[in-house]
Formats: C-alpha cells, structure tokens, sequence
C-alpha cells in the first residue's frame, strides 16, 4: 500500500513535472488556438490595406480573398486585386501545406499567363506592404516550435505570452512573440524579431468579431515597422461563412475567371 | 494634322468609355537613335492607346460577359493606327467545366524570352516587337478538370493576320510587308477554322502542358513580291499541325523551363526548342529587394533557314523586383546568336506614380547584326520608349 502511493505520487510529480515544460504548454496553447477555428469550411472577404511610409503618404491596396479549409493538410487560398488599378484582375492562387514549401501560382491578366511561381518568397513583402507573404499564410501548427513564457494581461485582457520560432529556414524571422487572450485563444498582438534578432515589427489585432457562433476573426490588424517607420493597416470586411466553395472553385482555371 | 485631332477625339472618347468600367489610357512616345533606312520613316514617334473593360457576372459568378476593345492612333504609321476587339466572350462555367464562346485570348507556355509554343492568338506585333501583344481570337473553348489534369478543347472560326509596321513605321523589315497581298494555302483564306486541344496538369513542383494544333499557322513565311513598283514582302499563311510539350519544375529559388516543338506544313518540317532556368535571390542585401538571373537558351532545326531570328540563341538576363508601393520592376537581357553573333539589347522597367498612373520605360538595341539574320533590317532601329498610362 505504501509502496502504491509512492509510485501514485511518483507518477503525479512526473505528469506535473512534464505539464511544465514551457515548449509543452506553448503547443498545447498553439494547439487549442488551431482547434478552436477548425471546421469553418471556407469564407469569403474583402481585404483593403492602407500603406503609409515614414513620410506619411499613404497608398490603398484592395482586394478579394477565398479560403477553403483542407482537411489534413494547409489552407487553399485565392486572393484577387482591384486595386490599384493597374493590378486589377491580377490572382494569387496558394494550396498552403504543413510541412515544405507551399503550391503558388500567379495571374497575370495582360497576358492571361498563369505562372507557377517559388513560394520560397515567404519573407517578401506582400503588394509592398509592411505584411510579408508568411503573415498572411494559414497558420498551421506544424509551421513552428512553441515556448510559454508567461501569463499577462493586455488591455485588462488575460493573456498566454509565447514564443514561437519558424521552422522553414527561408522565414524572415527568428522569433515571434505571441500574447494571446486566455478567454478565446485569440492572438492580440505579435512582435516578429528578424534574422539578426532585433525586433522588426508589430502586429497588432482589433475589432474581433464573432462567426457562426465559434469562428473570431479581426476586424484590422496593424501592422508597424520599427525599422522603417512604415505601417499597413489591413481592413477585413463583408465576412461570409460557409458559401459552398470547393475544390474547383481554387484551380488554374478559376484563377483565370477571377474578379 | 488630321491624325493629331483623331488622337485628341479618340483619346476623349477612350477616357469617356473607361469611365465606366476600367481599363487604362496611355501616352507613349518613342525615338529612335539612328536614321531610318527609309526616307519615308521618321526619327521620333507619338502615339495614344487605350483599352477600356466592361465586365458583367451574374449567378454567383458562374456567368459572365468581358468587353474590353483596344485602340492605338500613331502619329504616322497607319498600321499601327488600329483598332482590335481583345475580347468580347462569354464565360459558363460549373464545378469542374468551363466554357468559353466569343473572342478571348489563351496563353500557354512557360519561358520569358521567347514565347515558343503559344500558338491560340496571332501576334500584334506593330504593338511591340517583344510579340507579346496579342489580337483577340473568335473561339469556342471547353474545359474539363479532372483528377488527371485539366483538358481544354478549342474550335477557332476565323483566322487573324499578324499586323505589321506600315510604310512610315519603324521596327520593320526592308521592304516593309505589304499585309494587304497575304495569301493562304487554304482556299478557305481567312474563314478557316482550327482546332486545337490541351491537356495541362501539375504534380508536386511539376506543371506539365501537351498540345496539339491544326489550322493555319500564324507565323507567316515572307516571300518578295511588289505592291504597283516598290518591292515588298507578302505573307503566305501555310496550314500546319504542331504538338508541342511546355514544362515547369519549381524547385526552391530555381525555376527551370522547357518548351518545344514539332511543326509540319506544306514547306516545312522542324522541331524547336527553348529552355533554360530562372534563379531569385529574395531580400538581397538585407533589403526588401529580389534579384533573379535568367538563362534560356533557344534552338531551331531550320537553322539559318527558320522564320524566326531565334534560332541559335542564348539570353541572358536580370530581373530586379523592389517589392515597394510602387511595385517598381526592372526585367534587362541579351538574346546573343551564337552562329552570327548578332546581339539583341532589351530593357523594361516599370513603376506606379501615384495611385492610378504607371510609367513604363522600354530600350532596345540590335547590335553586329549578321547579314544571314533575319533581324538585319533592325539594325537601324535601335529605341527609347516611354509610356505613360493612366488607369481607371
């Protein structure tokens, strides 16, 4: 009897001791964060971008994305510009994966070329925003090593804050702290550290809305650059839920049929 | 005179019809830095284009209807003084199928210098000697996506002539080609209809295209013949079948290509060839900026004989991507015959000014032009071009 309490605490302090480690606890909250916005099918919405340079000029990028969940594997995406004009019509279609390098074609509609491009350009500035292409993939667990670091509040909000770190090596950055709210695992702020490890940017989220009774979605994120001076502020709008999109919907072809 | 008070009505007009829908209207000017070979020919150029798009979609986008006529007045050269109808179709399309029926415009292929297996629209080439503007073709396209890859179908009534540069226009061949005198092998002339068929798919890093056409070839073999005294070039439109294969390998920062293809006719059977590879550099120098390198090399089995000047070539070139607001492009090669040594200079860049405005800037030069090359009569032509467009 003795012996079986011992080996019961035993057992306990390890199961304790493992719940601890801060690399456990940063994927369990990365985790939950993943599941809690799983089954939302696909959704449409209206992206706008305000670009705006140390000089404060300001220029607008608008535009049209498609997202169809994927089971067992990344996001299908399907952005489509309006603006500037001189772009309109130009497509971006991305099948995201876990693990490797995404799938990525471009449309270009003065010469109705479709062009498979190298998704390597993941630190690249999307539309020459403060946004790089890899802030704006689909967020798939397997895309980085987690680490818990510690409990906040932020904005009277209870938050985790995490680290995590980029697991393709053709990422911009080196770290990435992540606050996220405790109540709805919801990121509210990120700050990305760049390849020498000096703090590059700022993302910060407003305006969350909820979707079909589980899905959050922010309204604008703010995205500063400390090195530059320059800042996007991206604006989601006309949010819809479970349109019907399918597979055929994010081919080379739809690209091409895309407004 | 006249043709400035057309400019300034059609310039109107185009800025009244873009309105509405989009579409740009540009000015571009251009000037040539060595005398022309033709006294008739001028030195610098003038000339407003526009291309407005009206566009309708109904049932959640599955129909559609796309309008989107183009117009160039030239300050002298009335082949280039033109107007064409890019697009006028009508799109359906469901869960796996599209259909196509009007006049639209296909691109297949791969490569950047030199678009070797694009076969569906006939090159509007008074627009650019590049060969990448294209004249709207009349089509009924269908389109099925299935597990093993994408098969497009095209029946293609009517046949379009490639526009050539006028009597007072540079860019152009000495003697100039007479477009009126063209003649077919087909009695059916310009009311023949082609087929062709497609079948496309990718595969992990691999997108793999094979085709096969049947009609009238849209490259024209150029015989001398005489319009009233002056000598000149009139086109022979040959009915040809050419399969021909287009692959891509994505493999990282390295984008290797490949096209090629058999083509027989009634004069000629040959096999060509392009590919090559294009590396990019990302964020260079700890910038936001992208570097790549381009290499192609291009082959032809008629050698010296071939219609096209790409023949025993290679290009080399650098491709310079800002990722800046005002997304500013820089794309500069040499396409050098190994045979005859002959070299062709190219430079294109491109930037946004503003919100609505672009400024592309074009230069090419033809340098130690062999006298068995086609592009011989170039060799005067070499130009700056500067163009400025206005979007809506």
């Amino acid at each position: 009897m003795k012996k079986l309490l011992l080996l019961l605490l035993l057992t306990s302090f390890i199961v304790i001791a493992h719940a601890e480690t801060a690399e456990e606890k940063g994927l369990a909250i990365a985790t939950e964060a993943d599941l809690r916005d799983k089954g939302f099918g696909d959704f449409r919405a209206i992206m706008t971008m305000l670009l705006r340079n140390k000089q404060g000029e300001e220029s607008l990028r608008h535009m049209k994305t498609r997202v169809l969940e994927v089971a067992d594997d990344g996001d299908k995406t399907l952005i489509v510009f309006d603006q500037p004009r001189d772009v309109k019509g130009t497509a971006l279609l991305t099948f995201s994966h876990k693990v490797g390098d995404d799938d990525q074609w471009l449309y270009l509609p003065a010469l109705k070329r479709v062009k498979r491009i190298a998704s390597r350009n993941k630190s690249g500035p999307f539309m020459g925003s403060e946004f790089a292409y890899e802030d704006l993939a689909s967020q798939e667990i397997e895309k980085y090593t987690y680490k818990y670091i510690r409990d906040d509040q932020l904005n009277g909000q209870d938050v985790f804050v995490m680290e995590r770190y980029p697991v393709d090596k053709n990422s911009g950055y080196t770290r990435q702290l992540v606050w996220l709210d405790k109540a709805e695992y919801r990121p509210q702020k990120i700050e990305f550290y760049d390849r020498k490890k000096s703090l590059l940017k700022t993302l910060v989220f407003q305006g969350y809305q909820q979707y079909l009774e589980k899905y959050w979605r922010a309204d604008k994120m703010f995205m500063e650059n400390h090195q530059t001076g320059k800042s996007t502020l991206l604006t989601w709008k006309e949010y819809n839920f479970r349109t019907g999109l399918q597979d055929s919907d994010f081919t080379k072809n739809s690209l091409k049929r895309a407004r | 005179m006249r043709a400035f008070k057309l400019l300034i009505t059609f310039m109107a007009a185009a800025s009244v019809q873009a309105g509405e829908g989009s579409g740009y209207v540009a000015l571009e000017g251009r000037y040539f830095f060595q005398e022309a070979l033709d006294p008739r020919q001028e030195d610098t150029a003038f000339s407003v284009s526009a291309e407005p798009e009206d566009y309708h979609e109904w049932s959640d986008g599955r129909q559609s209807i796309t309008f989107k006529p183009f117009g160039r007045v030239d300050q002298h050269d009335d082949q280039r003084t033109h107007f064409d109808l890019r697009e006028l179709q009508w799109t359906y399309a469901g869960a796996g199928w599209e259909t196509i029926v009007g006049v639209s415009k296909v691109y297949w292929g791969v490569t950047e210098a030199y678009h070797l297996v694009d076969i569906i629209n006939q090159t509007d080439l008074v627009e650019n000697p590049d060969g990448e503007q294209k004249l709207g073709q009349p089509m009924v396209k269908y389109s099925m996506e299935k597990p093993w890859g994408v098969l497009d179908l095209f029946v293609l009534p009517g046949f379009r002539e490639r526009t050539y540069p006028g009597e007072s226009g540079r860019i152009r061949t000495h003697p100039r080609v007479d477009v009126d005198q063209a003649e077919y092998e087909s009695g059916a002339g310009k009311k023949r209809t082609d087929l062709a068929l497609r079948w496309s798919h990718y595969l992990g890093d691999w997108d793999v295209g094979l085709a096969h056409f049947h009609g009238t070839g849209r490259e024209p073999i150029l015989y001398l013949g005489l319009d009233g005294n002056e000598p000149v070039l009139t086109p022979f439109y040959e009915q040809i079948d050419q399969t021909s294969v287009d692959v891509q390998a994505t493999k990282g920062e390295w984008l290797w290509k490949f096209e090629g293809l058999y083509r027989s006719g009634m004069l000629e059977e040959f096999f060509a060839a392009t590919g090559g590879f294009e590396y990019t550099r990302v964020g260079i120098l700890q910038t936001d900026n992208d570097l790549g390198m381009l290499a192609e090399v291009m082959w032809d089995e008629r050698g010296d004989d071939a219609s096209t000047p790409f023949n025993n070539d290679l290009f080399l070139g650098l491709r310079w991507t800002a990722n800046d607001e005002q997304s500013t492009e820089l794309l500069t090669g040499v396409i050098f015959d190994w045979k005859t040594e002959s070299k062709l200079f190219n430079l294109e860049a491109s930037r946004r000014l503003g919100q609505d405005y672009k400024l592309t800037v074009q230069a090419r030069g033809w340098i130690d032009i062999s006298a068995d090359d086609v592009l011989l009569p170039l060799n005067h032509d070499d130009y700056l071009q500067v163009e400025l467009a206005r979007y809506f």
